[in-house]
């Protein structure tokens, strides 16, 4: 989080050997991180090569609408020398709620990393932008939507951390009051916007900024597991490229399978073995939540196999269904204790209403049917020899 | 709209608008069928009506030896994708979650691993079928596009369901969605098409049986 010229000028290697990471440990850490990614054994001297070597990159990071819970996740990792190996080695330039200087001083500090680090630094954004009104959120006096075209006009990439900055989340819910869109979706809406109005005049180099072309990693989750933001970290630092992703942003390293089929509990569900109740037989017995809500089979995260709290367990294991939160829209699902089978609308009600209405409509066609075959027998004419004879 | 939008989209409006239309045109189609009325018999009743209405629905249940010799693969893929839909409709544990929230009881499920065979039993037999009345002159002079409609109607949901259950091509959001949107499209066919023959089945057995009852001869 300093700006000092000297810290920043030394490898991560040179970092840790500071902080008394051993060699081993470090070692340890690249293979852990490779096994994550799903990446072979023989990547890892790869990984530390390009870790020791790495200069420490400029991290920008922009808080708008959100709760802080994202970053809560990550510097209260359970596990030190992981994910805060990872922070340590960065030069986070700018965190308003972890760095130390406010006001003028710490938008200072943002345009100065941007100014030095042009076209190289990361932006990581937690929290969805507002746009029906500017006033909704600002910084500083400076609109969430103006800041995020300035800073990431210059940025190599950016990463969305957390559901609200990857897909919109809570505040995107229905009915959105601030108009709140995700990072994906306001680059689209955006990325091509003149950046004049905006920019800073102490950002003198702001030349050839495009941000309608700029990567995007998206790491949903409400919150998003630690080890999956290292994760992508440690991609872009080893090989300077962003990770395998998928349809919709995520690392697929991290999102590739569904909560559901990585489930311990998954083998209940093939058996038809269920919890009714959150204090049933079967929730004593650990057998599957899906009557209970769980999302799991239409979420794809990593909580099943990274596991939280240094690996303890994950919501499920805790007894509680899945709530989908690293999928767009899990706010507006339906409640998070509807199954997924169940449809979201009041049933018994609606098919209450159409009986009455097909009882309505049936009875009137059947008077008309009714009245259709009277007026046929009426008009009914008898014919007789003679009119046969005739033809 | 994403995925989940389209899920949410499914299991909410298009799924309120699917129930209007199956439930008030099953009705419609009842009414229609009972408010006609028949014309009062002026024959003097030689027998029961209603007893052997209710043994005809049970007997032509069971196909008698000649027919079952002249028709013994459309009796036999006829029972066998019935009862599969029977058990992959009705004893699939989400499916029941479904019934318990309309009707508001529920029975106990089958393993996956049982419902997935009936399902797939399912499809090949409906293939079958449909091989079938295509190479029959007979049968496929006799059928109508409503008769291919209805088929495929029929077969998507299994074979979407399928695909969902064991999340083949695309993400499990969008496979679901399309599982429960082929099970509407079925539910807003329903009324209008040969479907009915689901509900119509019991009455028109009952009809049948009813008749030769009235005249006092075996139906």
């Amino acid at each position: 989080m300093t700006n000092n010229k000297n810290l920043k000028d030394r490898t991560l290697g040179e970092a840790m050997q500071d902080h008394g990471i051993s060699r081993r440990s470090f070692l340890k850490f690249c293979a852990a991180t490779a096994s994550m990614m799903a990446l072979p054994p023989s990547m890892i001297p790869a990984i530390a090569r390009a870790l020791e070597t790495a200069k420490k990159p400029s991290v920008i990071w922009l808080s708008f609408q959100e709760c802080t819970g994202c970053t809560e996740s990550l510097t209260r990792s359970h596990n030190a020398t992981l994910e805060n190996l990872i922070f340590d080695s960065i030069s986070l330039d700018y965190h308003h709620t972890l760095q130390a200087a406010s006001g003028e001083a710490a938008e200072e500090a943002r345009e100065e990393a941007m100014q030095e680090n042009w076209g190289e630094y990361l932006l990581v954004v937690d929290g969805s932008i507002p746009t029906k009104d500017m006033g909704y959120s600002t910084i500083a006096g400076m609109s969430n939507l103006d800041m995020f075209l300035q800073t990431a006009a210059g940025a190599a990439a950016i990463i969305s951390v957390g559901t609200c900055a990857a897909f919109g989340g809570i505040p995107h819910a229905h009915p959105n009051p601030t108009g709140a869109y995700s990072v994906y979706d306001i680059i689209k809406m955006y990325g091509n916007a003149s950046l004049d109005g905006i920019s800073s005049a102490s950002i003198s180099n702001t030349s050839g900024g495009s941000v309608a072309d700029k990567p995007i990693i998206t790491v949903p989750g409400c919150p998003p597991i630690p080890v999956v933001i290292t994760g992508v970290l440690t991609h872009y630092l080893t090989f300077g490229t962003i990770p395998e992703l998928d349809h919709l942003g995520r690392p697929k390293a991290f999102y590739g399978q569904s909560i559901h089929d990585r489930c311990y509990r998954r083998p209940f569900y093939d058996k038809g073995l269920f919890a009714e109740t959150f204090d049933d037989e079967g929730a004593k017995k650990g057998w599957c939540l899906y009557k209970l809500g769980c999302k799991g089979p239409t979420t794809y995260n990593a909580c099943a196999t990274t596991k939280w709290n240094n690996g303890t367990s994950f919501p499920i294991e805790s007894g509680h269904p899945c709530l989908g939160c690293s999928e767009p829209d899990f706010w507006d699902g339906g409640g998070f204790y509807k199954a997924l089978s169940v449809p979201t609308i009041d049933i018994p009600s609606t098919v209450v209403y159409a009986a009455a209405g097909g009882a309505a409509a049936g009875v009137a066609l059947g008077a008309l049917n009714k009245n259709k075959k009277s007026n046929a027998i009426r008009q009914h004419t008898k014919t007789t020899i003679d009119d046969l004879e005739k033809e | 709209m994403s995925e989940i939008e389209f899920l949410n989209w499914v299991r909410g409006p298009a799924f309120e608008i699917a129930t209007v239309i199956f439930i008030a045109g099953v009705i419609i189609r009842f009414l229609e069928i009972f408010l006609l009325g028949r014309k009062t018999n002026l024959a003097e009743a030689k027998g029961s009506e209603m007893s052997s209405g209710l043994r005809t629905i049970v007997s032509r249940s069971i196909p008698d030896k000649n027919t079952f010799k002249r028709s013994s693969f459309k009796i036999v893929s006829g029972y066998i994708f019935h009862l599969g839909l029977l058990v992959t409709i009705f004893f699939f544990a989400p499916h029941i979650l479904l019934f318990k929230e309309v009707l508001g009881f529920s029975w106990p499920s089958l393993p996956t691993a049982i419902v997935d065979a009936f399902a797939v039993v399912s499809i090949i037999t409906l293939i079958a079928v449909l091989i079938h009345r295509l190479r029959d002159n007979v049968l496929k002079f006799l059928s109508s596009t409503e008769d291919y409609l209805v088929w495929l109607l029929t077969i998507l949901p299994l074979i979407t369901g399928y695909i969902a259950f064991h999340r083949i091509g695309m993400t499990a959001p969008t496979l679901l969605a399309i599982h429960i949107l082929s099970v509407e499209l079925l539910l807003v066919a329903f009324p209008f098409t040969k479907l009915m023959h689901a509900f119509t089945l019991l009455i028109a057995r009952w009809y049948n049986g009813a008749i030769s009852g009235y005249r006092g001869v075996q139906s």
